[in-house]
């Protein structure tokens, strides 16, 4: 089987000051379908930047990412996006904006009413759909996000670091909450994070990057055993080996980015 | 003490828990109701004693009573009602043509950055331009009957509302911008279904500034050529001295202005209900 996503020697560099600046320097990756893959890496590594080539944002200087054997050239609704700060329309109720996008791909009035209702219940909203974004709390918010981007039924979920603004509580039942929903749709699910423990919390995969330009440094898999257990994975002893391994692959990393940073400000 | 307070049964502290809590928030209510209009009060006991005191000369300044009995002769003789109408139907054509012409020429210009970029510079210029400084042009263009009242309050109206409407679309969460982009929303439904509704609220300041503007100088240009208007009966009154009638014309705009600004910040709630928080 081929895979779902493919990226093929992608790289992408910005014009900065009248020199180039590279973000992201020849990726390789191939997801499955239905893969849940966590790309984690130092802040500044080009992992937004990735998620925003696959979603079409932007275009790549070199290479190409296949989605389903076709090159993605720009934005469609075959890829949902979560972003970290929920992009939420503040005049429109949760039942309003999870419409929003079906309102996008054409499905009619009265389907799109009940399609709303019956994601929101996916995300656990029910009796929320008349609350407008400033009556709901972060992780609410972000709820309504992802029951937005599930609703018009993309076949690639992606996620920019969706649960890094929520306080530690919210963060770990929504990542409970992604996983079954994941289990439930069997959507691809690419992730992006800086956070370890929620890279291998979440991902089949975790793909490490390197600080700037971002390069896969390397791809751990990760087998946490039946994930519908009812234990706390978090604190199992695998968690612990897989979590000390990815840190120490992120390590280096973390303090190049820093001196990069430092080299920066001081120039 | 505090032991036989303590001892109390249960049952009867938990009714005269809520009594004084509900007195409270009675109380609270007067208070605010009390504190907003403590200041008004003041002025006009100030302006009543003032003048009755002797404190200043009571031709020049009749007393708050002398003049509400003057307001209610111009009311009851209909003179108030004609001038205020006067007044209000050029004041509202202005600004509803205002209203009607600036917005979408705002939001063209805001969404399309280019003109923006270029007309920038001069709406900046004319913005700080005084409309009134300008009066004598649109006199000499268009005559002292109302094309020309209505031609300087239009004027004057179109600058905030046209500022605001394309900052507000400029202004728009460029997050909201980058969903509907992840979404292949495009063009004119980008427009309708984010753009549109993100820059109410901006717009509406925009709206309510000039409604003030509105009145203000419709005011000032009734002064210089008019033969009704508040404004008119403001500067005849001071003429033929009868200075009640100035005053009862002068407090008749603070409430015009005081009211439109309310009607206008009931509109904005309704369009807007979203940011404010509703029950909470």
């Amino acid at each position: 089987m081929s895979p779902h996503i493919s990226f093929r020697g992608v790289t992408k560099r910005f014009p900065v000051k009248g020199t180039e600046f590279t973000a992201v320097d020849g990726i390789d990756l191939d997801v499955a379908r239905g893969e849940f893959l966590v790309l984690v890496g130092p802040s500044g590594c080009g992992k937004s930047t990735l998620l925003d080539l696959l979603g079409g944002l932007t275009s790549a200087s070199e290479g190409e990412i296949l989605l389903d054997d076709v090159p993605i050239t720009g934005p469609g609704l075959d890829r949902g996006i979560v972003f970290q700060q929920y992009a939420l329309l503040p005049w429109r109720t949760a039942q309003g904006n999870v419409e929003f996008g079906l309102e996008a791909t054409g499905v009619p009035r009265r389907q799109r009413a009940e399609r709303a209702r019956e994601f929101l219940n996916l995300v656990g909203l029910t009796g929320f759909e008349d609350r407008h974004p400033h009556q709901l709390s972060g992780g609410m918010r972000q709820r309504v996000a992802i029951a937005r981007s599930l609703a018009y039924d993309p076949a690639v979920l992606l996620m920019d670091e969706p649960f890094a603004a929520l306080d530690a509580q919210t963060r770990e039942s929504l990542q409970d909450e992604l996983v079954r929903i994941w289990q439930r749709t069997g959507k691809t699910i690419v992730f992006i994070t800086h956070a370890i423990d929620e890279a291998v919390l979440l991902g089949q995969r975790v793909a490490v990057l390197t600080s700037r330009p971002g390069r896969v440094k390397e791809v751990v898999p990760i087998d946490l055993g039946d994930r519908r257990g009812t234990g706390d994975p978090r604190s199992s002893p695998e968690f612990a080996r897989y979590r000390h391994r990815i840190w120490d692959l992120l390590h280096d990393e973390v303090t190049r980015a820093q001196q990069l940073e430092k080299e920066v400000v001081g120039r | 003490m505090t032991a036989l307070l303590e001892a109390r049964p249960a049952t009867r502290t938990t009714p005269v828990a809520i009594r004084p809590q509900r007195t409270r928030r009675a109380l609270d209510a007067l208070l605010t109701g009390v504190g907003k209009s403590v200041a008004i009060v003041a002025l006009l006991v100030v302006w009543e004693a003032a003048p009755r005191l002797g404190l200043v000369d009571a031709t020049f300044l009749p007393s708050f009573s002398t003049v509400l009995g003057a307001w209610w002769d111009l009311l009851v003789s209909g003179q108030l009602l004609e001038n205020t109408q006067a007044s209000l139907a050029r004041s509202l054509a202005g600004f509803g043509l205002a209203v009607a012409g600036a917005v979408p020429l705002g939001l063209l210009i805001g969404w399309y950055k280019p003109v923006a970029t270029v007309l920038g510079p001069l709406l900046e210029v004319f913005r700080n331009t005084a409309a009134l400084a300008l009066l004598p042009v649109f006199v000499l263009l268009l005559g002292i009957g109302e094309t020309s009242k209505i031609a300087i309050v239009f004027y004057a109206c179109t600058w905030p509302i046209l500022l605001n409407t394309i900052s507000a679309v400029g202004g728009v969460d460029p997050t909201l911008l980058r969903l509907a982009k992840s979404m292949n929303l495009g063009g004119f439904r980008l427009f309708q279904k984010v753009i549109l509704p993100a820059a109410v609220p901006t717009v509406f300041t925009g709206i309510r500034l000039a409604g003030a503007v509105s009145i203000l100088v419709l005011v000032a240009a009734e002064m210089i050529g008019a033969k009704a208007g508040l404004g008119y009966l403001i500067n005849a009154s001071q003429y033929n001295f009868a200075i009640p009638q100035m005053y009862a014309g002068i407090i008749t705009i603070s409430a015009i202005g005081v009211l439109f600004n309310q009607v206008l910040v009931s509109v904005e709630r309704r369009f807007t209900s979203w940011r404010v928080p509703v029950g909470a």
